[in-house]
């Protein structure tokens, strides 16, 4: 039972886990997306004096950052008091693209989470260029981009496919266009600072 | 009471989202250069049991836990608002391997510069706030 929870979970049990998540959110009357709590946190720290868009009844959404301090602490649970036994499996294909780009393997910085390089995110990464462009730039563009599109992976992915929405689907593709020109065209330049 | 319950919900998505290894910077740079099904099998599965639930609680006509309609307002149609603030957000996404739900489970794992990519995004969220009447939507 201990291993069945440890993980690592079959893309199938998690892909209908979170479609439970996003249907026990409807269920409350709420909307999945996460993104908005940006937006959220913004106005608390007084946006709204200055910027109309950040002038709305933030107490609303109080919900949904609550949610994501559960988020924070199901991360916590779920990496500290039941680690996965392994660290992240990855094709052989793409351990071959990191061994290139000179990106350590899952797992391979000891005392440093498998689940993301040590290079681009450990703390000392915070000293170097590649760590904060990855770390600055890449932050904001998801805070500026998720907000202009109205959403983000939860609130266009799949709530907004699950709805069969067009302006999601356009979304999604813009996702990809991104997504594919930052991962072949961009990042590997970025790595070899 | 009711905060609780989103607790526990956020809670639990923390956990899938970590077990399912979908928070993970290297899970994304596979699945952006086509190398594993894993995160199309995650997105996919989650869209497809969603469209059908969705359709379900159309059909039969679902309510909420206080009996209203369920939140599923169809969004405004337009174009350039989606596919440019899509291509932003997915070169963000490529980059740092995390988008706004994982970015909040990575901070629990200790990863701590994570906080400030947290920032450094509620950071480009205020600067769209201050450009938003500038931009096409």
């Amino acid at each position: 039972m201990y291993d069945l929870i440890a993980g690592p979970w079959h893309w199938s049990v998690s892909g209908l886990l979170i479609a439970l998540t996003m249907f026990a959110l409807l269920y409350a009357g709420k909307a999945f997306g996460f993104s908005s709590n940006l937006r959220t946190m913004c106005s608390i720290a007084g946006a709204g004096k200055r910027v109309k868009f950040f002038d709305f009844d933030w107490k609303a959404q109080r919900w949904n950052l609550v949610f994501a301090g559960g988020a924070i602490l199901g991360g916590f649970i779920a990496y500290y008091l039941i680690p996965n036994p392994e660290p992240v499996q990855l094709s052989a294909a793409t351990l071959n693209y990191l061994d290139e780009a000179g990106v350590s393997r899952p797992g391979s910085t000891p005392g440093f989470s498998s689940f993301a390089p040590a290079e681009l995110f450990g703390i000392d990464s915070l000293l170097s260029l590649k760590g904060l462009i990855v770390i600055i730039i890449g932050g904001f563009l998801i805070g500026f981009g998720t907000r202009w599109a109205g959403g983000c992976t939860s609130g266009h992915a799949i709530s907004g496919l699950s709805n069969l929405q067009l302006p999601s689907l356009i979304a999604v593709v813009g996702f990809f266009i991104g997504g594919l020109t930052m991962s072949w065209l961009v990042l590997p330049f970025i790595l070899q600072l | 009471m009711r905060y609780l319950t989103y607790l526990f919900l956020g809670t639990f998505f923390g956990v899938v989202m970590t077990k399912s290894e979908a928070i993970s910077w290297y899970r994304i740079q596979e699945m952006f250069r086509f190398e594993s099904i894993h995160m199309y099998g995650i997105i996919g599965t989650a869209v497809v049991v969603g469209a059908i639930g969705v359709a379900l609680s159309k059909q039969f006509g679902w309510r909420t836990s206080e009996g209203k309609e369920w939140n599923l307002k169809p969004k405004d149609f337009s174009v350039p608002r989606y596919l440019f603030g899509g291509i932003i957000f997915g070169l963000g996404w490529a980059m740092t391997g995390a988008c706004p739900g994982p970015m909040f489970t990575l901070l629990g794992q200790g990863i701590w510069s994570i906080g400030l990519l947290i920032l450094s995004a509620t950071f480009g969220t205020y600067v769209y706030g201050v450009l938003r009447d500038r931009l096409p939507h």
